[in-house]
């Protein structure tokens, strides 16, 4: 068990790292190839539930049978360069003209043929073992693809999350995964894949399509994932947090987020931000007619992030930066200095700048405060 | 244009010189024109190279920000397209040009002028992608140029669509008038089974392009249609499919893997039986192996799309035929360390890039195997892991293959040697380097960094970063080892040491000849009685079977003068191939911008070169054509003599 599964903040250190030089390593640092991985937080080599570990016991006996393949390949290439070099006192003469050997040529297509073979057993079982359904009860998330976010809907709690997906431990989740859908979003949607490599492996998303993929966490912890599939200008920009709570834990977190966003009171600095957030003036467009922070009534989804209770999240802006009220400050100053968007092309994809003024920042920073279920 | 020009019936004349500035507007000599891939694919050699310089700038350390993600998705795109499109795929046309005549013992491809119009529309399409630069922004697809991201406007594809479209052309009718070259117009006693497995693998490779060309055309067709004129073909929001796009591109792209890997170990399999001065082992193993490869390679391709949008049926059944593709390919290795086992092996430079070949290429073939362990293929798709494998395959083996290429018969083409002590320094530079920058992406893919992005994120932690470091710094011994070979290129031409005609004493026809090689390539058309025809010629068998010098002149079966009269046809130069191949220019811009006047113009420009190129009369005289012999006075081929 490493210690970062159980971190409380996984990207604590990833805001202020960002765009920022770091000093050249220098080659002391060497030395840390020999050191373990325990800050790789995308280890695919470090699985933490089923769906990731049946794939890395799979691939272990494969590699090892290649370890040994290169050996033999390069310890032969060695050894004939070696053994077979022309030495200074050779007479000129021209070595044994051998044009080949039948039982060679044998041995060397079969071998590796049964080797496969065997290897292709278990390689098929797996397949089918990892896309099949969960044999026990599992949880059914949708994940939505967007450029350049993943969404989360819980359809059996009516729950709307976004960048971080919140499960509960031991139990498998089946993800039910399309990218976005023009019928309610500027984008148009193109291909992004879910790949949180801890807990398993990754599974593109097709816009009109529906693929499925199942994952589990066996310990609390947030493991952290990325888009794999190139979607564009800020594909380096849409990562993925697995949030893995025990059931208990995951049950409150349910309860949170069915309950709707509280109003902040009259008069206050979050109750101006509200009424910015509903209608900016001035022909920009209010956050209200992209986000939704759910009040009464039914709830829907939007063409941005659900909102109603962003700050039970730890991380925003495609999982990228901390959610802290610096951060959220600099974003809604100046999105594409943040995460670049293309809200100024024919797309119209993203976070616009709203141009902001200092009195507006305060009072929308002090209100999306307040949704704040704990 | 020459001055000794006879006047022949017809509506234009016909260009003479074979020597100058126009000699090489005009060639069709397949050498000449081999040459010009060579120094043309030289040049996006370094422009590709310039760009990945810029992503392992960007990447040396998390998070910087050197490039924007604009700039960056730009660079990497053009990195893919360059290194494929116009470096590995016309370096080996370049080969094929210069060698695949005089090594069946022909004196030019079967379609001279169809050659020269392949290289011309290689150059310009070649410099019509990389004017997107300058206009507007170069395609930010990727180079596999996935839809639906392809059809949206921003990511600038329609350059892609109609670029790689004009690139398919030329290698197209390259990969006609090689098969048919190979097929028809090898010397007299050349058999198959006698041919020379760079023949082999070349005719194998052209068999690839012509049937997995027209595949990425009708896709490239459908995309640009889709992002320029607004069909549907790919558009999921309007009942378009975006996977049949996936497998289309596959279905080309991976038969294309091949396309680029074959040549080279074609050439490989030409440098180790002379380095090692034995026949190739197995000979008719290895060229088997190269054909089921070519077979099998169009039954792979969905290997790509293992997480793409695909049923466990299909994932299945391409785990298993890429498994079995693996077989063949380590018969070939497996082959050639047995060439050189028993041998007596010099480790010139074309040799020792050949043994890296050989060892790199290895450890390729074996991160590809790992890759059809499906389940696991999903935490190594799309990382810097499956980054590392194909620049274990493409660049430790089609580039080092075909580096040992330009070393072994830089002295066929220009009668001088490169120099060894340079040679020396590039190969274990490359060596150094390439193992430095591609290493450690095995594990930084592990570790879980994906590919195409613009930003190494500090949370893959201190180790990926490290790595990411390594292979910056393995770029930059790559760039001063490529300035090593451009120095030892450019003052070996100048200067290098007089070759003699059998430097390496080769096995092969195109050591026949002199080096450098006569315009008309073999006095006497040879031939052929044994595979290893020129090896034959120089060694015969004693008693004991031990391979022993043949006396100089001693040579029975050959004594071919007399011969000496025979008429010797050359194929004229001609200006239509570039003539004509200009017109892409405007037809290409007009399909990207939807212009129809420029359409227009392009492709009246291109049927008006058709026919000037039909109707253009024959220097020197057609064999239909009752000419008197006064012609062959003027013909230059007797200026060559």
């Amino acid at each position: 068990m490493r210690e970062h599964a159980t971190r409380p903040i996984g990207g604590s250190a990833a805001a202020s790292r960002r765009r920022r030089l770091r000093l050249p390593l220098g080659i002391a640092s060497i030395a840390v190839l020999l050191a373990a991985c325990g800050d790789a937080e995308q280890n695919a080599l470090d699985p933490a539930g089923p769906f990731a570990q049946a794939p890395h016991d799979l691939i272990i006996p494969v590699a090892a049978i290649a370890l040994f393949v290169f050996i033999l390949v390069q310890g032969l290439i060695i050894y004939s360069v070696i053994k077979f070099r022309t030495r200074p006192d050779d007479d000129g003469s021209l070595p044994a003209q051998v044009h080949g050997n039948t039982r060679l040529e044998i041995f060397w297509t079969v071998i590796p043929a049964v080797i496969l073979a065997v290897i292709a057993v278990p390689t098929v079982q797996g397949i089918f073992d990892i896309m099949d359904e969960p044999d026990e009860d599992f949880l059914t998330v949708e994940v939505i693809g967007h450029r350049w976010w993943f969404e989360y809907y819980y359809p059996d709690f009516d729950i709307y999350t976004a960048n971080e997906i919140v499960i509960p431990v031991g139990t498998p989740v089946r993800l039910e995964m399309t990218a976005a859908d023009p019928a309610r979003s500027p984008d148009q949607g193109v291909l992004h894949s879910f790949w949180i490599p801890r807990l398993a492996g990754k599974q593109d998303m097709v816009p009109g399509q529906t693929t499925f993929l199942n994952i589990q966490a066996d310990e609390p912890g947030r493991f952290l994932g990325q888009c794999a599939e190139y979607c564009g200008l800020s594909h380096a920009n849409m990562r993925a947090r697995a949030v893995a709570m025990d059931q208990a834990d995951f049950d409150t977190w349910v309860e949170q987020q069915m309950t709707p966003a509280a109003v902040p009171d009259e008069g206050t600095l979050a109750a101006q931000g509200r009424e910015l957030y509903h209608d900016l003036g001035d022909n920009r467009p209010a956050c209200a007619s992209c986000h939704q922070v759910w009040e009464d009534g039914s709830r829907g989804p939007n063409v941005g992030p659900d909102l109603t209770h962003l700050f039970s999240r730890q991380e925003f802006v495609g999982a990228i930066r901390d959610l802290d009220e610096e951060n959220l400050r600099a974003w809604l100053l100046d999105p594409n200095s943040v995460k670049p968007m293309q809200y100024d092309t024919p797309n119209q994809i993203g976070m616009p700048n709203l141009d902001l003024t200092d009195e507006e920042l305060d009072a929308l920073v002090a209100y999306l405060m307040t949704l704040d279920p704990s | 244009m020459s001055s000794t020009e006879v006047e022949h019936k017809g509506y234009s004349g016909r260009p003479r010189a074979q020597s100058g500035f126009t000699a090489w507007l005009t060639t069709t000599d397949h050498k000449k024109i081999g040459i010009m891939y060579f120094f043309t694919v030289l040049v996006f050699f370094f422009l590709g190279g310039a760009e990945s310089g810029l992503i392992r700038a960007q990447l040396a350390q998390a998070e910087q920000s050197l490039l924007t993600e604009e700039i960056y998705n730009q660079v990497f795109t053009m990195h893919g397209i360059t290194m494929v499109f116009l470096v590995v795929m016309p370096l080996s046309a370049a080969f094929f040009n210069y060698l695949i005549p005089l090594m069946i013992g022909a004196r030019d491809v079967a379609f001279p002028r169809l050659n020269a119009f392949s290289y011309w529309v290689y150059l310009f399409g070649g410099i019509f992608l990389y004017t997107s630069f300058f206009l507007g922004g170069a395609p930010n697809g990727s180079w596999v140029g996935y839809a639906p991201l392809s059809l949206d406007s921003v990511s600038n594809m329609a350059y892609y669509a109609v670029g790689l479209q004009i690139l398919g052309v030329s290698s197209l009718a390259a990969a006609v008038n090689f098969i048919v070259t190979i097929l028809n117009m090898r010397a007299p006693g050349m058999t198959f089974m006698r041919m020379p497995v760079f023949i082999w693998m070349a005719l194998v490779t052209n068999f690839l392009l012509l049937f997995a060309l027209p595949i990425i055309a009708v896709a490239l067709f459908m995309l640009h249609a889709d992002a320029v004129l607004g069909a549907q073909f790919f558009n999921p929001a309007t009942g378009g499919d975006p996977i049949l796009w996936q497998h289309l591109f596959w279905l080309f792209g991976h038969p294309e893997v091949y396309i680029m890997i074959l040549p080279a170990m074609g050439i490989v399999s030409e440098i180790l039986p002379v380095g090692s001065r034995k026949p190739l082992f197995g000979y008719a193993a290895v060229v088997f192996a190269g054909a089921a490869i070519g077979f099998i390679g169009f039954g792979v391709w969905a290997h790509h799309m293992f997480t793409s949008a695909i049923g466990p049926v299909a994932r299945s059944a391409f785990a298993l035929s890429t498994m079995f593709i693996a077989v063949p390919t380590g018969i070939k290795i497996f082959n050639w360390v047995f060439t050189m086992w028993g041998g007596k092996l010099r480790f010139t430079t074309p040799m020792l890039f050949s043994i890296g070949f050989i060892s790199m290429f290895t450890i390729g073939g074996l991160s590809g195997v790992t890759h059809a362990i499906v389940p696991h293929n999903a935490q190594q798709h799309d990382t810097y892991y499956v980054v590392a494998h194909f620049h274990y395959v493409l660049f430790g083996g089609a580039l080092f293959g075909l580096i040992a290429g330009i070393y072994f018969w830089f002295p066929k083409v220009t009668g001088k040697m490169m120099s060894e002590k340079l040679g020396k320094m590039h190969f274990w530079t490359w060596l150094l380097g390439f193992n430095l920058t591609f290493g450690p992406m095995h594990m930084s893919g592990l570790l879980g960094q994906p590919r195409r992005t613009a930003v190494l994120p500090g949370e893959l932690g201190s180790t990926v970063e490290l790595y990411n470091l390594l292979s910056s710094l393995g770029f930059v011994v790559l760039f001063f080892s490529a300035l090593v070979f451009l120095y030892n290129l450019i003052t070996s031409i100048k200067s290098g040491e007089a070759s003699g005609d059998d430097p390496w004493d080769a096995r092969t026809l195109e050591w026949l000849t002199p080096s450098p090689t006569p315009f008309h390539n073999f006095d006497v058309i040879p031939t052929v009685t044994h595979r290893d025809e020129f090896w034959h010629r120089k060694y015969a068998e004693d008693e004991s079977g031990r391979a022993i010098p043949v006396p100089a002149g001693a040579s029975e079966d050959h004594d071919e003068a007399g011969a000496h009269d025979e008429h010797i046809h050359m194929p004229d130069p001609s200006y239509w191939p570039l003539v004509q191949t200009l017109g892409f220019f405007p037809l290409g811009y007009g399909l990207v911008y939807l212009n129809w006047w420029l359409i227009g113009i392009g492709i009246t420009w291109l049927v008006v070169g058709m026919y000037g190129w039909i109707i253009e009369p024959v220097a020197e005289g057609d064999d239909d054509d009752p000419v008197d012999d006064q012609h062959d006075a003027t013909a230059p081929t007797a200026a060559a003599h």
